[in-house]
């Protein structure tokens, strides 16, 4: 793997860019790995970078059924951050801050992060209660989450103009600054080349359909590229837990369901923080780099598979924008997209052992681009040692039969 | 936006409804002598399946009726089905 840098921009660039090195091989499947790994997302890839780079395990592949980061890696809004309600939630997604505040330097990747902090709206004195006692459980952990009057917030956000006869009037608002947005397909590619640089063997176009046991054990997948022998299996396909679980006869506590995002035309820079609308619902918006305003919402309430979504969403997320933000009544909407979310029952991620020994699940949950390089590290532990970290220990399967669940849904949405 | 048939009012559109989820979910009769395993399913495992499935609608913003419709996960075609309670 070549080093990037300025010095290899500046030799390439005298080259017409023509000799850029290719960023991971396109091997083969091998007869056999020590692990295979089901997607090639965030999560997958990540965990595959771990399992060389923290455990020295490289006999390793990356199996993706279409191509790299092409599930819902690349189709998320980059939101990043670590305002959560349970004990087991926030050191997790802090972890996951920290590690991609420092990632585009361990991967000499640039993930683009942009630290720009987000503000919630607090619309009752319901949601000022949970904000209050989210920022009581974060600053256990050392996450800053602090309240904003409404000065401070139209201070911050000077397009801030409530209508008048808003049904929810904002009393105030409550700030999270180490909340950033980092560039989604950037994590993908630059966990893969790290990956392969260490020897994982990443396949595209290579669909799981089978997972073969014996004797309650994992000994491998099947594939349209043929059977690949593997000692442990993991799991991190966003959007077919359900699918790619009950081929090794399992049953998970998740339902799938639709999320959307919308980008309105580019404008110049008029907001600066991510900002969050009746967080109940979840209506949210940031400013994209390229100038765009991403706008998106909790998701469609029933399972499917369809990868669209109900236009309800959009027509009631546009019309509490409004309500804040009345100029971007003039903005042309110039791209819509859904993904798909394996929604736990609790709403929390699942890094698990499973009934099936030597295999294992990443459940990314509702909002799983924050998560993706703490659910990667974890994950990897988990399947080197075959034991949980000691930050996932209550995030496994063991809590929807021992009932200590890790209730976030309904708290906090999917952003 | 999908069209659900409600048995009582027709076609309507999706927002006057609540999704109950799949049907096939069945309460284990004698809980004395169920265990966890097989509670933990009953409560929050699901199929999720890929494809036709027999699920659960609600008419909350209508006439209020529960009735059981197929439904593709992945085309959204619908079919009425027959299973109702009252
Ligand atoms: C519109 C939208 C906005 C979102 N916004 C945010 C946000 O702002 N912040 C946030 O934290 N999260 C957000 N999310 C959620 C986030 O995108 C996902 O949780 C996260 O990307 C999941 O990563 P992953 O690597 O687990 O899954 P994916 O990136 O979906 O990767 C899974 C891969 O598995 C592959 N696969 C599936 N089945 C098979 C098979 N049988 N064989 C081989 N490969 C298979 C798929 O092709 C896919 O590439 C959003 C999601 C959507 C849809
Ligand atoms: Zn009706």
């Amino acid at each position: 793997m070549s080093h990037f840098s300025i010095f290899s921009l500046a030799r390439n660039a005298l080259t017409g860019h023509k000799n850029w090195e290719k960023m991971w091989r396109s091997p083969d499947p091998k007869k056999e790995y020590d692990v295979v790994i089901i997607g090639g997302g965030g999560h997958g890839l990540g965990a595959a970078y771990y399992l060389a780079k923290d455990h020295g395990i490289t006999n390793v592949a990356v199996v993706e059924k279409g191509w790299l980061g092409g599930g819902n890696t690349g189709r998320n809004t980059m939101t990043v951050r670590s305002n959560f309600l349970r004990e087991d939630s926030v050191p997790f997604h802090e972890l996951s801050i920290d590690l991609y505040h420092q990632l585009s330097k361990d991967l000499n990747y640039n993930l683009m992060v942009s630290k720009r902090g987000m503000i919630t709206f607090i619309q009752s004195s319901a949601v000022n209660r949970i904000a209050m006692q989210m920022a009581n459980t974060m600053h256990i952990y050392g996450a800053e989450y602090r309240m904003l009057s409404l000065p401070e917030i139209k201070q911050r956000v000077p397009i801030f103009s409530p209508s008048e006869n808003m049904r929810l009037p904002i009393l105030g608002g409550v700030y999270q600054p180490r909340a950033s947005m980092v560039r989604h397909d950037a994590v993908a590619w630059g966990f893969a080349r790290g990956a392969d640089s260490r020897g994982v063997d990443i396949i595209q176009n290579c669909e799981v359909s089978g997972i073969r046991r014996e004797s309650g054990a994992v000994t491998g997948v099947e594939t349209n590229r043929g059977f690949i022998k593997a000692k442990k299996v993991g799991m991190a396909v966003a959007g077919h837990g359900s699918v790619v679980a009950n081929m090794a006869g399992l049953r998970l506590p998740i339902v799938t369901q639709p999320l959307q995002a919308w980008v309105s035309e580019p404008i110049k820079p008029v907001l600066n923080e991510i900002v969050v609308i009746r967080s109940y619902y979840g209506t949210y918006l940031m400013q994209s780099d390229k100038g765009e305003i991403v706008i998106g919402q909790g998701c469609d309430p029933y399972a499917s598979y369809a990868q669209r979504g109900t236009f309800s969403i959009i027509e009631d997320a546009t019309n509490a924008m409004l309500e804040v933000f009345p100029s971007f009544s003039r903005l042309k909407l110039l791209r819509h997209w859904a993904g798909m979310l394996d929604m736990p029952f609790d709403g929390s991620p699942i890094i698990s052992k499973t009934d099936v020994d030597g295999f294992y699940v990443d459940v990314a949950g509702s909002g799983g681009f924050k998560t993706t390089p703490a659910a990667a590290k974890t994950f990897a532990h988990l399947i080197a040692r075959n034991e949980s970290h000691p930050l996932t220990e209550n995030l496994g399967l063991s809590r929807f039969q021992n009932g200590r669940l890790v209730q976030e849904g309904g708290v906090s949405a999917n952003r | 936006m999908l069209l659900i048939p409600c048995p009582w009012c027709g076609q309507r559109n999706e927002d006057e409804f609540m999704c109950g989820g799949e049907s096939a979910r069945v309460r284990p009769d004698d809980p004395a002598s169920t265990t966890d395993a097989q509670w933990s399913d009953y409560l929050y495992n699901s199929t999720n399946h890929k494809g036709v499935v027999r699920e659960w609608w609600w008419h909350v913003n209508g006439c209020t009726k529960w009735f059981v419709i197929d439904r593709d996960t992945v085309t959204h075609a619908i079919q009425p089905a027959s299973e109702e309670i009252s």
